[in-house]
Parts: C-alpha cells; sequence; structure tokens
C-alpha cells in the first residue's frame, strides 16, 4: 500500500474511520445457480461498501436485478459468450453513479440492456420504478451512446429538434429548448452547421446536448470524457454536476478513474462481466487495509519503535512512518515516551485507482493462468 | 405515434434529398432529352409507342435502384452507424422506426416518380406535339409502378432487418428479376408435376407477382388498363409490403443491436 495522500486530520476523529470497510453482500439470502455464466448468485466477489449501497428505501432510479446476458456467436456453430453475469445493482435519484471497468467489461452491454437496444438472457430491470421498454420512462431518461455518430446532413439545430420531436416536447417549446441547449453545451455558434464539418469534442458536445434536449430526469452518458481534450472534459464534469444541482440522476461508465473519483458519488467496478465491487467514492478510498500513517518531529525512527514500523520516510526533521492500526496506541505511548513532537495520524488512504486495481487485478491475473 | 412516424419518415425523405439521391433525376431528364431528340430523327409513326416504354422502363429501373440501395441500408446503417440507439432510446417503438423509415423511402420514391413522370411527359409532347387521350393510362402505369417501389421498398427492409447490406442487396435484386417474371413462374408451375408442382406453385405465389404490375407496354400501345385490374393490383401491392413489413417489424423486434 503507497501512502497517497497526507491529510492530518484530529487523532480522535482517525480512530473512528477504521472498521467500517465490512464485505457485505448484496443480497445475502440469494444463491440461485446461474449456470451459464458459472457464476452463484449472491455470492460474487463484489464488495459491497457502507449503507448506501442497497440499504436506502424508497424508489430507486434503477433497480438491476439479477440482469444477465449472454450472446451466441459465430457463424455455423453458435457458442454462448457470456458479456454479462447477473447483475445486481441499484442506483438512487438525484446521484452521480459511476460506471467503472476496462474496455470490455460489460459497461456498454448494461448500458444497452438499459435501454433495449439488446434483450437480457434472465433478469429484470427497472428506471425510476417502471419497466424500461415503458416509453413513460423513455421520455424521462437520456442517452449518450459511446463515441456518438449523428445524422450528420443535418445541422445542430435540425438534429436536437428531431430529437425532441422524438421525446414528446411540446412544439410550443420546442425552438426554444433546443435554443437554450445549444447554449449550454456551447455549440451557439455551430447551430446551422452540418454535423458532418464538427470536430470530435463539438460531436460530443452535441451529443450530450441530445440526451438532455427533453430535460429528463436520468441521464446515461457512456464514456461521455472519451477522446475530449482537458477542457473538454472539465466542461463535461461540470454539466454533469450541474445536473446534479438539478436534482438529476446521472449514470456514467467511464474508465477513466480521476474523473470519477472526482465526480461520483457511488461507484460501481465491473471486470470481465462481473460485478467487483460497489460503494461510496469515499467509503471505498477509505482505510481499508487497517493503517496509519504517524508524523513527528524528530530526524529519526526511534530505535526502539523500530519493530513498530512497517515503512518510513525522512525528510529534514520531519518523520513519517507507515504502522499498522493494531499498533497505532504503542508507537503513540512510544513517541511521548521518547518526548517527541507528535504532528499528524492519518488514515491511510487509497486512491480509487489502487481499489479498483485490487478489485480487477485478481481475475486479471486468473484470466492470464487460464490462458 | 402518428407524430414519431411523420417525424422519422420526414427525416428518412430530408436524408435522401441531402445525399444527393435526387440527382438521378438528372440523369433521369439527360436520358430522355436524349431519347426524344434522337427518337424523332430516326423513328416513323413509332416514336410514342418508344419514347412511352423507354421512359416508364426508366422510371422503374431508376426507383428499383433506388428502393433497393437505400433500403438495404435503411436499418443495417443505422446499426452500424449507431444512430439508432440515440433513437431508441426515446419513447420510439421498434415497429414505429421501421414503419417511419417506410414512409420515408417510399416518400421519397413518389417525389421522385413525380418529377421523372414530368418527363416523360416533357419527352413524349416533344416528339408527338399534342397528347391524346390514352396518354392517361401512362398515369396508371405509373400509380403501378409506385406499388412495384412500394413491394421491393418494403423487401429491401425485410432483408435488411436481419442482413448484411450486401446479402440485402443480392436478396432484394434477386426477387426484383424473379417477381418480373412471376407470371412466367406460374405458368410453369401449372405445367409440372409431382412435388415440383407444389414448389413450383408455392414459390410463385411467394415472390412479388411484379410482372402483373407492369402494364408499360400495354399503355405504349394506348390500350386502357381495366378498373378491375387497378382495384387487385392495388390490394395485391398493399397486402404484400404490408406483410413483408409485419415481416421486418417481427424480427427487428427481437434483434438485439449489438
Amino acid at each position: 500500500m503507497r501512502l497517497t495522500r497526507f491529510q492530518p486530520i484530529a487523532i480522535s476523529a482517525a480512530c473512528n474511520v477504521f472498521g467500517n470497510g465490512e464485505n457485505r453482500r448484496s443480497k445475502p439470502g440469494r444463491s440461485r445457480l446461474a449456470y451459464n455464466c458459472g457464476v452463484e448468485r449472491g455470492s460474487s466477489s463484489a464488495g459491497s461498501f457502507g449503507a448506501s449501497s442497497h440499504l436506502i428505501s424508497g424508489m430507486a432510479a434503477i433497480e438491476i436485478l439479477g440482469l444477465e446476458k449472454i450472446y451466441s456467436v459465430g457463424f455455423w456453430r453458435k457458442t454462448p459468450k457470456c458479456a454479462l453475469k447477473p447483475l445486481d445493482l441499484r442506483v438512487e435519484e438525484g446521484e452521480i453513479f459511476g460506471f467503472l471497468g476496462p474496455n470490455g467489461a460489460g459497461k456498454t452491454t448494461t448500458l444497452k440492456l438499459l435501454m433495449g437496444l439488446v434483450f437480457p438472457t434472465s433478469g429484470t430491470a427497472k428506471i425510476l420504478g417502471r419497466e424500461i421498454d415503458d416509453p413513460v420512462v423513455k421520455a424521462q431518461i437520456g442517452f449518450l451512446p459511446e463515441q456518438p455518430y449523428f445524422y450528420d446532413y443535418l445541422t445542430a439545430r435540425e438534429l436536437l429538434e428531431y430529437y425532441a420531436e422524438l421525446s414528446g416536447v411540446d412544439a410550443g417549446v420546442r425552438s426554444a429548448k433546443v435554443r437554450q441547449v445549444l447554449d449550454r453545451v456551447g455549440l451557439h455558434d455551430a447551430a446551422n452547421l452540418q454535423l458532418r464539418k464538427f470536430s470530435k469534442g463539438m460531436l460530443q458536445r452535441a451529443g450530450i446536448a441530445q440526451a438532455i434536449v427533453h430535460d429528463p430526469k436520468l441521464l446515461f452518458f457512456d464514456e461521455p470524457m472519451s477522446g475530449l481534450d482537458p477542457m473538454g472534459r472539465r466542461e463535461v464534469r461540470d454539466l454533469m454536476e450541474e445536473l446534479k444541482r438539478e436534482g438529476k440522476t446521472v449514470f456514467f461508465s467511464t474508465h477513466i478513474l480521476s474523473d470519477a473519483e472526482a465526480l461520483c458519488d457511488r461507484v460501481a467496478i465491473i471486470h470481465q462481466g462481473e460485478l467487483k465491487g460497489v460503494g461510496a467514492v469515499a467509503e471505498l478510498t477509505s482505510s481499508v487495509a487497517g493503517q496509519v500513517e504517524v508524523a513527528w518531529r524528530g530526524g529519526a525512527v526511534p530505535a526502539s519503535l523500530k519493530s513498530l514500523v512497517i515503512e518510513s520516510h525522512v525528510a529534514g526533521e520531519m518523520v513519517r512512518a507507515l504502522i499498522s492500526e493494531d499498533k497505532q496506541d504503542a508507537m503513540l505511548d512510544g513517541l511521548r515516551r521518547e518526548g517527541l513532537r507528535i504532528i499528524s495520524l492519518t488514515p491511510v488512504r487509497s486512491s480509487l485507482e489502487e481499489y479498483y486495481l485490487r478489485r480487477v487485478q485478481p481475475s486479471m491475473a486468473s484470466a492470464g493462468a487460464r490462458s | 405515434m402518428k407524430a414519431r412516424i411523420g417525424h422519422i419518415a420526414s427525416n428518412t425523405f430530408r436524408e435522401a434529398v441531402r445525399d444527393r439521391v435526387l440527382y438521378n433525376l438528372i440523369a433521369f431528364a439527360l436520358l430522355m432529352s436524349g431519347a426524344a431528340i434522337l427518337v424523332g430523327q430516326i423513328s416513323i409513326d413509332i416514336e410514342r409507342l418508344v419514347v412511352v416504354n423507354l421512359g416508364l422502363t426508366a422510371v422503374s429501373l431508376f426507383g428499383v435502384v433506388i428502393a433497393i440501395f437505400i433500403g438495404i441500408g435503411l436499418v443495417s446503417k443505422e446499426i452500424e452507424k449507431k444512430t439508432l440507439y440515440t433513437v431508441l432510446s426515446r419513447p420510439v417503438r421498434r415497429w414505429e422506426f421501421i414503419v417511419g423509415k417506410f414512409f420515408g423511402l417510399a416518400g421519397t420514391l413518389a417525389v421522385n416518380t413525380f418529377f421523372m413522370a414530368i418527363g416523360v411527359f416533357a419527352a413524349l409532347l416533344y416528339v408527338s406535339h399534342q397528347f391524346q387521350a390514352s396518354d392517361g393510362w401512362i398515369l396508371v402505369a405509373l400509380y403501378f409502378i409506385v406499388l412495384q417501389f412500394l413491394i421491393v421498398t418494403s423487401l429491401a427492409l425485410l432483408f435488411s432487418s436481419f442482413s448484411s447490406p450486401l446479402l440485402s442487396a443480392v436478396f432484394a435484386f434477386s426477387l426484383f428479376i424473379i417477381g418480373s417474371f412471376a407470371e412466367d413462374l406460374r405458368g410453369f408451375a401449372a405445367m409440372a408435376h409431382g412435388l415440383g408442382r407444389w414448389l413450383a406453385t408455392g414459390a410463385a405465389y411467394l415472390v412479388p407477382n411484379l410482372s402483373a404490375l407492369n402494364v408499360i407496354n400495354s399503355v405504349a400501345h394506348a390500350q386502357p388498363v381495366s378498373s378491375q385490374l387497378i382495384l387487385a393490383n392495388s390490394v395485391y401491392a398493399l397486402l404484400y409490403a404490408g406483410m413483408a413489413l409485419c415481416g421486418a417489424v417481427l424480427i427487428f423486434e427481437r434483434r438485439d443491436l449489438k
């Protein structure tokens, strides 16, 4: 475990952080076997962190129960290929939810299942409390596919008007709505330009504009920052935060962890079609390894305390030492005995990237062993 | 529902116009002008026959080529380019998408045929110097050609709903060729025996009877078209196109859009 953040906090508060990283199962009672994908439902390796995962009452924005997709591949002799193992997931209204995973993990398949573009092999999903193919629901959702391609013979204004028409936006407010959305995504000056003349960044803005033109409650973005320059990514992030402030729910897939860490209330990690973990970002990045970092003024680790220290770093007078959580009291007592001035005691917080790699790497290793 | 179909149809029409599909009219205009001038110089008393035959056949072929080559891409291109994703994630039913696409292309072909018909009549006026009462039957022949387009478009959509553009083109064009000789196929079936008779009869009635919709030769000879034939052909074409469209919808409703 690397020390990734230096966050001086009160010692008493730091002590309370530990011990909440329990590996709760999302559905403890479920054990029906899903033979096709070779996993036991309810006993997957997905860690569910904190109360926010499944214990919140009220209507969920998205509720997925055992959603599974197996494709038949091949021309003559069809062989089954599992794209998504039975997935249970609940996304609450008003949150930004990140769906993380490497390429080919099953993120887009999940989104396609939720959009009704592909049909599940088994399982169900509800959006805003209704079946996913309900037109009432579809009028309330906006979708930005990965690397969107739109009708390039249309201008940006015509494209948005077309989508607004299909979403049932009243003719009386349609033009005003389109104008407003074009302004919002910064395409006002390109409103009458055909999309075939758009750059990739402009196309992504047009994609976001079409997703929000009908003022949906729930937004699905598939890799919304993909291919954007830093400024474009920042703008998309700002827009997503604005949407959240407006009370909308945003579900987005990404493999850019820094975006997820900066934006999401909760994230789920998926790999090889299987959910590997779900929880609040703050919980996932809190101390899960039971280690703390102690900093004091002194210039070296006293010989009597060396056995407690896992790793230490000296910079001038400042010493930072990584110790096991259960040895923190002994360490603090020892430092006081030595008359050294304690500066801070900080729980080691892993980054989302570290959490992600921990969740994803074991299966990558086993995949490598199989091949 | 109607509004959504209308929006999809008008967008399909707009795509065809902006992708310069109607530029074929220029080629058609050149063909008709050249034919009129040439026929006027070399034909004796058969100018009308040649112009009507050539004109209506060109209308039919130009339209069928457009129906097939746009029709086969109506669904597959939208899947390939993922434009369909943002449409079907809205309150648009899959069948509404198919029907909207059909009407969009049918509308494009109708407009195309309208302008071509003007070209045919202009060439006819050039060689005959005046219209005859029997020239009105040309309108019936044009109506039958539009009915052919409806059938071919629905077949192209049907194939497009489950196969690749190339295979769809091959299937649709093959059916157009076979359908143009459907009457001969039925005659052959009547002469066959045993299992061959059953198979040939089945095939003869399965393929679209486009030969019944071809009255170009008779109107070129100024022969009238019976009202029974107009009614029968209308009912047949609408039923056939409707069934092919239903088939396209049934397949597309179950298709995973990978």
